[in-house]
């Protein structure tokens, strides 16, 4: 594939391993740990466990899985509500794929489609604004869901409803925000990261600006990276230049896709239809002030929250499960108390197990290697 | 040989509605005339002959082939019903006839079941029973035995189809799972994927347009020239449902070893690779139904791969991977960036990520 193969060039993935290597050799390591780099991103997450980029990297340097993955952190009490949403008669409630399998105190859509809900998977806000047209007698709900990546297709999605004034359509809004999450865990006590992976597609919208305070107030390198695993190498090239020359930076790696002043027009869509919710709950992270966002009063009616009766109710994450501290990346997936054992994919306890770009359905699913090296 | 032969022509039916009803059910003369008019009609032969409650064979027919029977099933659910590549009937005859020739046998003999939701038109299920009664004779089986139902609206959708089949296995074969040695060669029989890719952008709900056909194909004299020039090989299983990589877990948990595939050396057609891009899927697990994974001793291999891309279907086939130890069971992928992953069974269904 044209503009994808390049990224994935074996040849130069060797030539940029040595690279890495060398200067890994020649930075001083903090006292008896390796460099901890987040990727923030569950893009990222995916194509390092895809590409088997950990086995590949020098033992000095540790990938920590961050919060990156917006199917993952969706706390119970949410999906409680799209299935109370979903349940209702008159609905057709739609979602992204893999949602669909993310569970709630009672059951997950998918189940809740296997009761008999009519849950219908899509892949845009806007086929869910066409079957709102081609079903005016039907109430169409579209599950607004992931960070600024897919916030500005559900506000134009919202936008464009609004212009043809199609009345049967309404945003379950669960979108949420980068920047206070990053900053949650970077106030963490204990905390131990040497730098960031940043967000690609995120910055694609917000650009890179908002980032700055990472490298300004907390002192820590980041750069924003691309999805390949070339992409991904070069990242962390970059990132042990800064830890090496004691720089710290928010430089853009993606700069073919993220400009620096990211995407005015999307900005504009979601400035236009969002305003900040006070507190958004997080699945592993508990409550983080500004990091979610929902529709603004103008755009109330199509607000499934307002136009819906919803439960609402908030659910504790089960006592097990240590997601926030793997997500600080204090623990090691593999090091959780219920990994593997009662909190696996078919049966997820903790976010991280959710979605492929969890960290611990990623190890579950790729990294048994170096997870059965390490427990023994 | 096979049908005990009849002595009266009976009279045949004719269906004069264009759709199906409950009344095509209900056991009478709706009924009959049904199966005259649309299924014996396609299947052609003994559509004259009196019908019994079973197909009857003479035990000397299997012998001639071999000296064990082998006897499997499967059901058939798939929307759209025609695709690109393929419809119903077609994948019902080819999955049943696949199903046997993977275990060596040779297929003989097909039932064919179909429950039909009312409403659905009889031009219809006339052209899927063309279509099977084609695959069948293309594939030298025969169908012989079959059985209609008819449910309400909603019971169903539109038309189920199961295939059982029956054929004998040559006495010099014993193929299986549990056969695998360090050492083996894994071999496939070209582009994996394009089925599960082709029922996927057949559905339409993701609007992309793509060339991608389904490689659903009856595959069984491939089978036969492979175990002719490879005659130690281990064990085929054709890639349905859970592609190769569901194939590869069966493989290494059935023998007890571990088995490496390289990534640069698996066949994957781009469109497809760009379509599994486009949606976050991964092309291991996409569904086949032309395809089927070889486990051959390595000093047969290159017999084996040689005879396989002698033959249509196997045109571009591959060496994918080996069987490196017995020590574990698990499959891991030597990936083009140069890193190794696990390739494990699939949790669920694949399902499209968001981002």
């Amino acid at each position: 594939m044209k503009y994808v193969d390049e990224f994935r060039d074996g040849e130069k993935a060797r030539v940029l391993i040595g690279e890495i290597e060398a200067l890994v050799s020649s930075i001083r390591l903090p006292e008896g740990r390796p460099l901890y780099l987040m990727e923030v991103c569950g893009g990222h997450t995916h194509s390092i466990f895809r590409y088997g980029l950990e086995g590949m990297l020098p033992k000095e340097i540790e990938l920590v899985h961050g919060p990156g993955c917006p199917v993952c952190v969706l706390p119970m009490g949410r999906v409680d509500d799209c299935v109370a949403i979903a349940e209702n008669p008159k609905v057709i409630f739609t979602t992204f794929g893999d949602a669909m399998r993310v569970p709630g105190s009672r059951k997950s859509l998918l189940q809740a489609k296997a009761d008999g809900a009519d849950v219908r998977m899509v892949y845009s806000p806007m086929d869910a604004l066409e079957l709102a047209r081609r079903n005016p007698d039907r109430e169409v709900v579209f599950f607004g869901l992931g960070f600024e990546t897919t916030m500005p297709s559900t506000a134009l999605t919202i936008l464009q409803a609004e212009s043809e004034g199609i009345s049967n359509f309404s945003v379950f809004c669960n979108h949420i925000t980068i920047v206070p999450t990053i900053k949650a865990i970077l106030d963490s006590p204990g905390l131990q990261l040497d730098g960031f992976l940043g967000p690609g597609h995120v910055s694609m919208v917000i650009g890179t600006a908002p980032y700055e305070f990472i490298a300004n107030y907390y002192r820590k390198p980041m750069v924003v990276a691309g999805f390949e695993p070339l992409d991904i190498l070069q990242s962390i090239w970059m990132l042990l230049k800064q830890i090496g020359e004691g720089r710290t930076e928010v430089e853009n790696q993606y700069a073919r896709v993220v400009p620096d002043e990211g995407n005015n027009a999307a900005l504009r869509a979601v400035a236009e239809v969002y305003e900040l919710r006070e507190f958004f709950e997080w699945r592993g992270l508990g409550s983080i002030d500004h990091s979610g966002v929902r529709l603004r009063e103008t755009y109330a009616h199509f607000d499934a929250e307002r136009k819906f009766a919803i439960p609402n109710v908030r659910i504790a994450d089960p006592k097990s499960c240590q997601c926030g501290e793997v997500l600080k990346g204090a623990l090691k997936p593999w090091q959780c108390k219920v990994f593997g054992t009662s909190c696996t994919p078919e049966t997820p306890l903790g976010a991280l197990m959710v979605s492929s770009e969890g960290a611990c359905a990623a190890y579950y699913q790729y990294g048994g290697q170096k997870r059965q090296a390490e427990v023994v | 040989m096979n049908i005990v032969p009849f002595v009266k022509a009976r009279t045949l039916g004719k269906v004069n509605v264009s759709s199906v009803t409950l009344a095509h059910g209900g056991g009478g003369k709706a009924m009959k005339d049904l199966i005259d008019d649309v299924f014996l009609a396609a299947f052609g032969e003994q559509a004259c002959e009196p019908l019994e409650d079973q197909a009857r064979f003479e035990l000397v027919a299997f012998e001639a082939h071999g000296d064990r029977l082998a006897f499997t099933t499967d059901s058939f659910v798939v929307d759209p019903l025609f695709f690109p590549g393929g419809d119903i009937g077609k994948l019902a005859v080819c999955g049943t006839v696949n199903d046997l020739a993977v275990g060596g046998a040779v297929p003989m003999y097909l039932s064919c079941a179909v429950i039909i939701e009312e409403g659905v038109s009889i031009d219809l299920l006339r052209q899927v029973a063309h279509s099977m009664a084609r695959t069948a004779a293309q594939a030298g089986v025969r169908i012989v035995t079959g059985d209609t139902k008819v449910v309400p609206r909603g019971a169903c959708d539109k038309i189920f189809i199961t295939t059982t089949g029956i054929g004998t296995i040559p006495a010099s074969l014993a193929l299986g799972v549990e056969k695998a040695r360090a050492g083996d060669t894994v071999l496939v029989n070209g582009l994996l994927g394009d089925h599960g890719a082709a029922i996927l952008c057949a559905r339409g709900d993701m609007a992309l347009d793509t060339p991608i056909e389904s490689d659903c194909a009856c595959l069984h004299e491939l089978i036969g020239s492979i175990l002719a020039a490879a005659p130690s090989t281990r064990f085929i299983r054709d890639a349905t449902r859970g592609g190769i990589a569901t194939v590869l877990n069966e493989i290494a948990d059935g023998s007890g070893v571990s088995i490496e595939i390289e990534e640069c050396m698996t066949p994957i057609r781009e469109e497809v690779k760009a379509f599994c891009e486009v949606l976050g899927l991964d092309p291991l697990y996409l569904a086949n139904e032309g395809k089927i994974v070889v486990v051959v001793p390595d000093d047969e291999a290159e017999a084996a791969l040689a005879a396989m891309r002698e033959h249509p279907l196997g045109e571009s086939s591959a060496r994918i991977g080996r069987v490196v130890s017995e020590q574990e069971r698990r499959v891991t992928m030597h990936t083009i960036f140069g890193g190794r992953r696990m390739v494990d069974m699939l949790v669920g269904e694949q399902l499209p990520r968001i981002c």
